[in-house]
């Protein structure tokens, strides 16, 4: 089963390496991972996506507040939350498909940065099913290239996650 | 006052209580060793560095104390990796302190630079590179702090060459905040009110124990647990020391060579109740059929070992000296539901003995050639069971588990976790460091002994009185066994075709050399060794196919035991 789950480390030398480190050494599987600093400069976020039973969910989460520079470990995946992922997408585009992509941009909310005469570049944010939809739509025009940047997520509700 | 970088490295150790460093000197570290020279710290110089991390886990497995390594950058600190990782898989406290490359030169394969924070990474509970002066102070009080505190660990501190000449202001932190770091040690009560109602309520429980046992020194807590409630013990090999195998209710080493009555226990139990174990692959056999029939409790201070490899009815994540004692102030105000208890289990209690009288840990001795099992048993006869014996690993390792009578905590130093051949003698250096007037000895194979040989020079070079006593049967007999059983005699490079002349080994490094090829020299061999001042090597050429039985063949349940060859 998929979990996301989000992890507040030390924002200090190493600290990428010790995560993806515990997960290459103990067979545990990584999906995406992405990390930036919080509002508190020496604390950073990650939000990794795993998938194991829950022998090795409890394995993963119990493995990641063990490390020292390891402060709090949520799997949100029996929360509500939100997921929200970014894509950029180079689409190849000639007269007669030009307006179609338009289209698929505009029922996907998504938005076009930057034009050639024979390219979109296209950024959306959404789920990674709204992504993945819209990847599909716009293959059959030539997808020249695609970088997402793996789910980031939140709780749901008032309270936050904090140190 | 302002200090350099490697001042303050020696005054902190000062205030951590360091006496004894195990070390090698070298350019990365040329400072440390400076500021050495006029130190009051103890330094025991090793002719390897994997020795001087052996030696001080040796220091701390029979002190509990930190045990403390200077090496220096690159090859010197690559050395150390075999030692760290040794001392990991058995939580053994320990600081290592690497001397590394000038911060401006790392990262450009400087001369003599490893990256060992990386290369440590998995094998240490943390490590740190010190890339600021003002970091130092702090970080040594970190390390220390990590290194004994919760499961405890080896703690990497990488120096580079620049920072142990900057100067700055010295002072000692007086605590540590670490926020991602509070390990637990008190026991939910409500979990451990629920452990007395298990144990109550079982009629074939078994205690099952583990090093951890030893390092929350709650020894006497397990005694007492045992003694009250009756109920038998069985110990990994980290934890044969931490209960007195003279006890009754003791049943020796469980597992792939461990007794036919302690496997069998544990097969047939009702409760199994872990207490700072880890169902270690070589204690469980096929996970499946371990304690297939028994509910199980398992305390341990590390939540990660709890539910890693068996599901646990009911898991106390605390120190054990802790829940052991609230596990026991709940059972003296229950002494009448105890004394049940005692009476409703004495029927699995003879069943044990049955099983113990049917299949005796024993071998078939022999007057015409030595037999393994009868020189640790002399041994122990010998030094009133009250040396501190390590041992390097192989058939003689599991031997020393099975035939010496253990009876006091910390002194039974072995690798058990990761399993490194060459432990035994630097350990055995590292121990009779720490207690000088002790009989310490090292148990050893022809090949273990070979890999950290060298450090005979140690002991004669400090006159540290380790007594080796090799069973030599120039094999690798662990896996020449394990070729006679399992791949038709085919002994594909396990045959020391070399004999080598320990006699004059010892000699050549000024320490004494004794042998025994008969019998009735071993007694003699041994009295001689234990009364020669200095560092004494005893060969014994013992039978050469000897095997290490019982054995669970690998795959099969703890209770398929081979018996007899």
């Amino acid at each position: 089963m998929k979990h996301t789950i989000s992890v507040l480390v030390e924002n200090e030398f190493g600290v990428l390496s010790r995560i993806s480190g515990l997960f290459s050494g103990r067979g545990f599987n990584i999906e995406s991972l992405s990390v930036a600093p919080t509002m508190e400069a020496d604390l950073s976020r990650m939000t990794l996506v795993t998938r194991g039973d829950d022998r090795i969910l409890e394995q993963i989460t119990k493995q990641l507040n063990k490390l020292i520079s390891t402060i709090k470990v949520v799997d949100f995946t029996h929360g509500e939350y939100i997921e929200r992922e970014l894509a950029l997408i180079k689409v190849s585009t000639d007269a007669e498909s030009r307006a179609e992509a338009l289209r698929i941009v505009d029922i996907f909310r998504a938005k076009v940065i930057d034009v050639t005469p024979k390219s979109y570049t296209i950024e959306i944010t959404g789920s990674p099913a709204k992504i993945n939809g819209i990847l599909e739509l716009l293959r059959p025009m030539g997808i020249k290239e695609v970088v997402r940047s793996g789910p980031v997520v939140i709780g749901r509700g008032a309270k936050g996650v904090v140190a | 006052m302002e200090l350099t970088g490697s001042q303050i490295l020696l005054e902190s150790l000062k205030l951590e209580g360091v006496d004894t460093i195990f070390g090698y000197p070298g350019g990365a570290v040329i400072n440390i060793y400076d500021d050495l020279y006029e130190s009051p710290i103890n330094h025991v110089l090793t002719r390897h560095e994997q020795a001087a991390v052996h030696a001080a886990d040796g220091y701390a497995r029979c002190t509990g104390k930190v045990g403390v390594v200077v090496a220096t950058s690159g090859p010197g600190a690559t050395n150390t990796v075999t030692g760290i990782a040794t001392a990991y898989m058995d939580s053994i406290p320990m600081v290592i302190i690497c001397g590394q490359v000038p911060t401006p030169l790392i990262g450009n394969d400087a001369f003599q630079e490893a990256d060992m924070c990386g290369i440590t990474r998995p094998c240490t509970k943390h490590n740190y590179l010190v890339k600021d002066i003002r970091d130092l102070a702090r970080t040594i009080k970190e390390a220390f702090y990590i290194a004994r505190t919760g499961r405890p660990g080896p703690v990497l501190i990488d120096l580079p060459k620049d920072i142990q000449v900057t100067k700055h202001k010295f002072s000692y932190p007086d605590k540590v905040s670490l926020r991602g770091y509070k390990p637990t040690y008190s026991g939910n009560s409500r979990q451990i009110e629920k452990a007395a109602k298990m144990i109550l309520a079982a009629r074939k429980p078994v205690l099952y124990v583990g090093g951890g046992i030893t390092l929350a020194a709650a020894e006497d807590e397990l005694l007492k647990l045992a003694e009250q409630t009756q109920i038998p013990v069985t110990t990994t090999l980290m934890a044969m020391a931490a209960f007195p195998q003279r006890h009754p209710l003791a049943l020796g080493m469980l597992g792939m060579h461990g007794t036919f009555y302690a496997n069998m226990s544990v097969t047939e139990c009702d409760l199994l109740i872990a207490v700072g174990s880890r169902f270690d692959d070589r204690v469980t056999g096929r996970i499946d059929s371990f304690a297939e029939k028994a509910k199980i409790i398992h305390v341990d201070v590390d939540p990660t070992s709890i539910g890693k490899n068996v599901d646990v009815d009911l898991p106390i994540v605390g120190d054990l000296k802790d829940v052991l004692g609230k596990l026991l102030g709940i059972l003296s105000q229950k002494s009448e539901l105890v004394e049940d208890s005692v009476e409703s289990t004495e029927e699995w209690r003879t069943m044990i003995y049955e099983w113990k009288e049917r299949h005796p840990m024993t071998y078939r001795s022999s007057k015409s050639v030595i037999k393994p099992q009868y020189v640790i048993e002399k041994i122990s006869e010998m030094t009133d069971e009250d040396a501190i014996i390590t041992t390097e690993v192989g058939q003689h390792q599991m031997w020393a588990a099975q035939f010496f009578t253990f009876r006091q905590p910390r002194t039974f130093l072995t690798s058990g976790g990761l399993g490194t051949m060459g432990f035994g003698l630097p350990s055995a250096l590292g121990a009779q460091v720490a207690f000088p007037d002790r009989q310490v000895i090292d148990i050893s194979g022809d090949g273990s002994f070979q890999m950290n040989s060298q450090e005979l020079a140690t002991l004669v070079q400090y006159q540290l009185p380790v007594k080796i006593a090799i069973l030599n049967n120039n094999y690798l007999g662990m896996v020449r066994q394990w070729q006679q059983m399992f791949f038709e005699k085919r002994y594909s490079q396990t045959v020391m075709e070399l004999p080598i002349d320990f006699i004059k080994l010892a000699e050549a490094y000024g320490a004494t050399g004794l042998q025994a090829t008969k019998v009735d020299e071993v007694e003699a061999t041994i009295k001689q060794a234990l009364e020669t001042p200095g560092p004494v090597l005893m060969n014994f050429k013992v039978s050469r196919e000897e095997n290490v039985l019982p054995m669970v063949p690998a795959g099969k349940a703890i209770h398929e035991m081979v018996l007899a060859s």
